[in-house]
């Protein structure tokens, strides 16, 4: 079998591009990092591609707010390709400031009803740096978290973490929360600093399209992925690898 | 006229800004304000349609779930201020001219996205103070807490925007005559225009001139001076100094650099160095296929003035030293020293920021820059002393990692010269000479263009094309704008050569700058490259492509001169050879007159062990630094493998950082960051700091896996004026330490940095130095980092052993600091065979039978125990009878000498006798037990030195009141 190919976006400011393309081989894909002027020109097509990443960082500085020219450039240049590759159903996965720049941009919840959210400066006021707990919804249609039992471990890294919207009993109902962040024993964290880094509504970490094929979340999973990363991996902790998300995500897009 | 938008919060979303406000308020005498209500605000001048603005404030200027976004016209100037029924209204902004990348990526979106196009954007910051205030209060609070004239203005009541005043390009260059002038006159000019040149060196200058037989322009002065200065070349490490020892012995130091630092690096020989002392950075091998740089600079004086912008633009030139040798960033390190963060505002000497605002803008500064890079901050440390309440100290690291044999270093005669990143403004203007001087209380005032703020996506962007050119070959070479900027850039790489300009050319954020002002700004993000032609349209294509501008400015000749032009008019043309080799050497007195006597250990009280433990828990410079290590990304790369918060809460003091570059992981190998500073070992004796900061760097490197056999070192050092002979006489002390330890631990320095003239010149004219403070960094190679060790304790029952010996070592320790002395008996000395005791533990290390090791440092035993303990949430039992030692010790000496050399170690019981073989003929004991009560208890003669829980030293460790 082809091993699946997959864009990961660049922007100027864009940083956790090259650990997301580790992440990727590792789970079995093709990565290719593709500056956003390259699309722009046309020298590269999303449709030649069987997955979109748009990977952590700070794209133009944030300045105007985490993500927000990032998700101009969404909105206006990649607009349609980035419709159409979601309607075919193709996996798009938006880390931290790819998931600010896909909820800013209305690809994400991906339906005007359930929308608009945001992510804002984190509760505390300030970026924070920290490893959490994030727990899978069994119920999602989310295509990177089906069938992950036990709960990822991987770190956050952000100031505008903070996820708020009037429709989270919404999204909650309708699986769409894919990820919570959680108590270190995989209880809820349930609002509570600092399992909860962000004081994100609902404890949402992650959040996906109706269809399962787009999913957005805060929190690093390409920054776990081997053991001595973990850490807690000198005092044997180990488990809830990150790559569980980019295998998932490896294996749909082959499927396609 | 123009357009004014405010964004305003609808509430939903609260932070803590109004409360930390209101804290800070009180700290100022100020206890009226209740409450504070921000705004953000947009300038914007041009021709703009209401829908237009309609557009921009609901698609580009607001978060519409969070904030609404309101616009108006102004007309004229703003109203005068009027207190509001409750409170006051302070808008603030920056002065014209200072980076401002939010209203950079307004106008850049605006353009391209709606083709809004020709106008001009400004930001500012709107503060609603509610609350009793009086009209002096808020002036207070704009001036304290709001604002920093530095960089900013503000306004009681609505701003008027400063927009940037465009003026004519301008060729003008002055003729400063010297010819005939007296030495007073020469050192006007010296101290007029900045230059911070002494009489020899105008001498020199106007010599030369003379022989030209016309006068200097204004740029070939600046050339000079910056050049000359003590920050790019470093007169005092290469003078000729007359030292005197306190026996009164007198000799002659050729070069203190030279003759104590770089011939231990010659002395040792090794042959993993790649470069030392000669590059912008210190490079080594990492692997078959890699080398690592590292490179660690200070930024003092602009973090004194404006923390944010000098904390920010000191990671933005760190970084830059490491693209100037074509490697790839891939972390960060922050060493920084403050004044106490609880003094009373009456004690900020004039003209200075309270300690607790240059904390703040100093770490927000380097985690701006930082994390907006991708850098993982990993390595670091924060220390307070009162003599660092005028004079911060900021030091920052860059590592970089690079294939083998891709930088390439020599321009060559044809090559064009290149400027890429950022644009050209007046921004930073005498940075080096600036910082080789003393601040006084004006500083502030007349160095405001000193002092930039970074724009780190500029940077970001610069990193990717440099590499991407490395791998094709695209530049025969390369070095960073820094201090001096162009003049300093193009004058070194073409020192060998011979370089033309045309000024004209280089691109500016906005006209009007003279030509001096152009050559010589420091404005940052920006790389010099020398460009084979054939190789030009490449690289052109190349930074198009990742939308980073680059400017051909001219060729490297065969002329030997650097001659700088404006359009036809040549405004400069010096000889490489005058340039580089006219600077007249110092000639310096320096004087020894021995270590500063401390008290006999008679006259120190004694502090009961139980009350000095959690006192040195809670104090600053020992006390959990989890809440700054948090606000730096610590983990962006995925190679933190030993992270700088260890143990089973994620919250250790780590001694040491472990990481695995990306790209590495075909093989097991990994890099260790470590540091050793010491400044109170320091005020006692510089050369027992120097030998302390070089131990304690090697045994923390050793304590995480690091080969002993694989560091190599950085020296910095921050000192007061070298012009007075004592002050002099120190650095000599220091120097030589830095000398003894690195032959006795066969670890080469590779590159090095000096800040001198750290003193603050008070109202009164009196200086006050800071005590002379030496950063040892290191870095060091771990075989596999499968074997990296962490200080927390791992399992109940585990035997504690204790490798090297205890002395009667506490003057300058942190004990010696709570009881109010400098502490009795010896600063610590460097250790019998340390470096065969390190490769023992090394050893060990290997063979699987260390569970986790922790150095011995500030607090001694106790505070190190202690520190296992809370990493680790487990006890110990410690018992110090059978400590090995050196004399006959008190208790006190025992628990908190600062003797170097030692280590604490876990080991499971079974390995017991295989570690104690290792080890044979070394100083180690076996000085208690693991325990899972979660009590510390430490006992000597049969009595109870300490018996506190786990969670009480940890509470102390945060800080909770003792």
């Amino acid at each position: 079998m082809l091993k699946p190919r997959i864009l990961i976006l660049h922007a100027s400011g864009t940083n956790r591009d090259r650990e997301t393309a580790w992440a990727c081989e590792l789970a079995g894909g093709n990565p290719e990092i593709v500056h956003v002027h390259q699309l722009r020109r046309g020298e590269r097509r999303l449709a030649d591609y069987q997955m979109v990443i748009i990977p952590g960082g700070f794209s133009y500085g944030d300045a105007l707010g985490a993500g927000k020219v990032l998700s101009l450039d969404l909105s206006h240049y990649l607009k349609d390709e980035l419709t159409a590759f979601i309607a075919a159903g193709k996996p798009v996965l938006g880390i931290c400031n790819g998931f600010q720049a896909l909820l800013k941009s209305g690809f994400l919840p991906g339906d005007a009803g359930l929308g608009p959210a945001t992510l804002t400066f984190n509760a505390s006021g300030h970026f924070e740096c920290r490893w959490v707990t994030l727990l899978p919804d069994p119920r999602s249609p989310c295509v990177f978290t089906r069938g992950i039992q036990e709960p990822i471990v991987c770190p956050v890294a952000h100031g505008e973490g903070r996820f708020i919207s009037d429709r989270v009993p919404a999204l909650e109902a309708r699986g769409l929360v894919a990820l919570r962040y959680a108590q270190e024993d995989g209880t809820p964290a349930g609002g509570r600093y600092p399992a909860n880094p962000n004081g994100s509504e609902g404890d949402i970490a992650g959040i996906c399209n109706p269809a399962g094929n787009v999913l957005g979340l805060m929190p690093h999973p390409e920054d776990h992925i081997v053991r001595y990363q973990h850490p807690r991996w000198p005092h044997d902790g180990r488990g809830g690898l990150g790559l569980q998300i980019f295998i998932n995500g490896v294996r749909y897009a082959a499927e396609m | 006229m123009y357009y004014r938008i405010t964004i305003q919060p609808n509430g939903r979303v609260h932070t803590h800004r109004a409360r930390d406000l209101i804290h800070d308020a009180r700290s100022l005498g100020i206890t009226g304000l209740r409450d504070v209500r921000f705004q953000t605000l947009y300038f914007i001048r041009g021709n703009l349609q209401p829908s237009q603005l309609d557009l921009l404030c609901t698609s580009l200027l607001a978060d519409p779930v969070i904030e609404t976004a309101t616009w108006q016209y102004i007309a004229g100037p703003s109203p005068h201020p009027t207190p509001r029924g409750d409170g006051w209204v302070v808008e603030v902004g920056l002065h014209p001219g200072v980076t401002d990348p939010v209203a950079h990526q307004v106008v850049k979106v605006a353009g391209e996205i709606w083709d809004i196009t020709d106008i001009e954007v400004a930001t500012g910051q709107r503060y609603e103070l509610i609350g009793d205030l009086r009209e002096a209060d808020v002036h207070l609070l704009a001036q304290k807490l709001l604002s920093n004239p530095t960089i900013q203005h503000y306004y009681l009541g609505e701003m008027t925007p400063a927009f940037i005043h465009t003026a004519e390009a301008s060729d003008e260059a002055l003729e400063i005559p010297l010819e005939g002038l007296s030495d007073e006159e020469l050192l006007a000019i010296s101290r007029q225009r900045l230059l911070a040149l002494n009489l020899e060196e105008m001498r020199a200058i106007r010599d030369y001139f003379a022989g030209l037989g016309r006068a200097p322009t204004d740029l070939e002065l600046e050339t000079l001076a910056q050049t000359w200065s003590e920050h790019c070349v470093h007169k005092t490490f290469k003078a000729l100094i007359e030292f005197e020892d306190e026996a009164g012995q007198r000799r002659l130091i050729d070069g203190l650099l030279r003759s104590t630092i770089r011939a231990a690096t010659e002395a040792v020989g090794k042959p993993w160095v790649r470069s030392a002392f000669v590059d912008n950075a210190g490079i080594i091998d990492f692997d078959d296929e890699y080398e690592v740089s590292f490179k660690v600079e200070t930024h003092n004086h602009p973090s004194a003035l404006e923390p944010f912008g000098g904390a920010n633009t000191g990671v933005g030139g760190v970084v830059r030293d490491i693209i100037g040798v074509s490697a790839r960033p891939i972390a960060v390190t922050d060493v920084l020293c403050f004044g106490p963060q609880d003094l009373p505002m009456e004690e900020v000497p004039a003209g200075s920021l309270h300690p607790r605002r240059i904390q703040a803008g100093v770490i927000s500064g380097i985690e701006d820059y930082g994390n907006k890079l991708g850098l993982p901050t990993v390595s670091g440390a924060i220390l307070y002393d009162k003599s660092y309440t005028a004079n911060p100290l900021v030091y920052v690291g860059c590592v970089g990692i690079a294939p083998k044999g891709r930088h390439r270093r020599q321009a060559q005669p044809g090559d064009r010269i290149v400027v890429i990143g950022g644009r050209t403004g007046r921004d930073g203007l005498h940075g080096a000479t600036f910082s080789s001087e003393a601040l006084t209380h004006e500083t502030g005032q007349v160095a405001g263009t000193a002092v930039q703020i970074g724009d780190p996506i500029v940077e970001k962007d610069v990193m990717e094309v440099v590499c991407l050119a490395r791998d094709r070959g695209l530049y025969n070479a390369i070095t960073d704008c820094g201090a001096g900027g162009l003049s300093s850039a193009v004058g070194e790489m073409g020192q060998h050569t011979g370089a033309r300009v045309q000024l004209e050319r280089v691109p500016l954020k906005y006209p009007g700058l003279k030509p001096w002002e152009i050559w010589l700004s420091e404005a940052q993000e920006r790389m010099v490259l020398a460009v084979p032609p054939a190789k030009w349209p490449e690289l052109e294509r190349l930074c198009r492509d990742w939308g980073v501008e680059a400017t051909d400015i001219g060729e490297f000749t065969d002329t030997g001169r650097l001659v700088v032009r404006y359009g036809e008019k040549v405004v400069g043309d010096i000889s490489m050879e005058f340039l580089h080799h006219g600077l007249p050497r110092r000639r310096l007195q320096a004087i020894w007159r021995g270590r500063r006597p401390v008290h006999p250990t008679s006259s120190t009280p004694a502090l009961p062990p139980q009350q000095a433990l959690p006192a040195l828990l809670a104090h600053p410079s020992i006390a959990s630094k989890e809440d700054t290590i948090r606000r730096y990304d610590h983990e962006v790369g995925g190679g933190t493998i030993i992270k700088p918060l260890v143990g089973v809460r994620d919250d250790g003091p780590s001694d040491a950082v472990v990481l695995k570059p990306l790209m590495t992981w075909k093989h097991t190998r990994g890099l260790v960051l470590s540091l050793g500073i010491n400044p109170q070992i320091g005020k006692i004796d510089p050369y027992a700091m120097a030998i302390s900061c070089v131990d304690e760097a090697v045994r923390n490197a050793v304590a995480v896996g690091a080969d002993p056999d694989t560091i190599a070192l950085l020296d910095n050092f921050c000192w007061g004026s070298p012009g007075r002979p004592e002050e002099l006489g120190r650095l000599v002390r220091a120097a030589e330490g830095c000398r003894d330890a690195a032959l006795a631990y066969q670890a080469p320095f590779i590159s090095g940095k000096d800040s001198l003239n750290n003193e603050y010149i008070g109202p009164d004219g009196r200086p006050t130095p800071i005590p002379g403070t030496l950063l040892i960094s290191a870095v060091s190679i771990i075989p596999d980092i499968a074997g990296a060790v962490t200080m927390a304790l791992k399992s109940p029952g585990n035997l504690l052993f204790i490798v090297g010996e205890t002395r009667r070592e506490l003057a300058g320790s942190h004990y010696a600091l709570l009881t109010g002395t400098d502490g009795a008996g010896e600063p610590p000395g460097l250790p019998p065979r340390g470096l065969e005791r390190y490769r023992a533990v090394h050893r060990a290390m290997r063979a699987g039978l260390v569970r986790a090791c922790h150095d011995l440092s500030e607090g001694g035993l106790a505070v190190a125990a202690a520190e296992m303990c809370i990493a680790g949430r487990l006890g110990l039992e410690l018992d110090l009878d059978a400590l090995p030692v050196e004399g006959i010790l008190t208790v006190e000496e025992r628990l908190f000498s600062e003797s170097n050399g030692r280590l604490l170690v876990e080991v499971a019981p079974e390995n017991r006798q295989a570690f104690l073989e290792l080890l044979a003929g070394h100083p180690a004991a076996e000085i208690g037990r693991v325990k899972e009560d979660g009590r510390l208890v430490i006992r000597c003669c049969r009595q109870e030195l300490v018996n506190l829980t786990v969670e009480e030293l940890w509470r102390y460790w945060r800080g909770a009141a003792c």
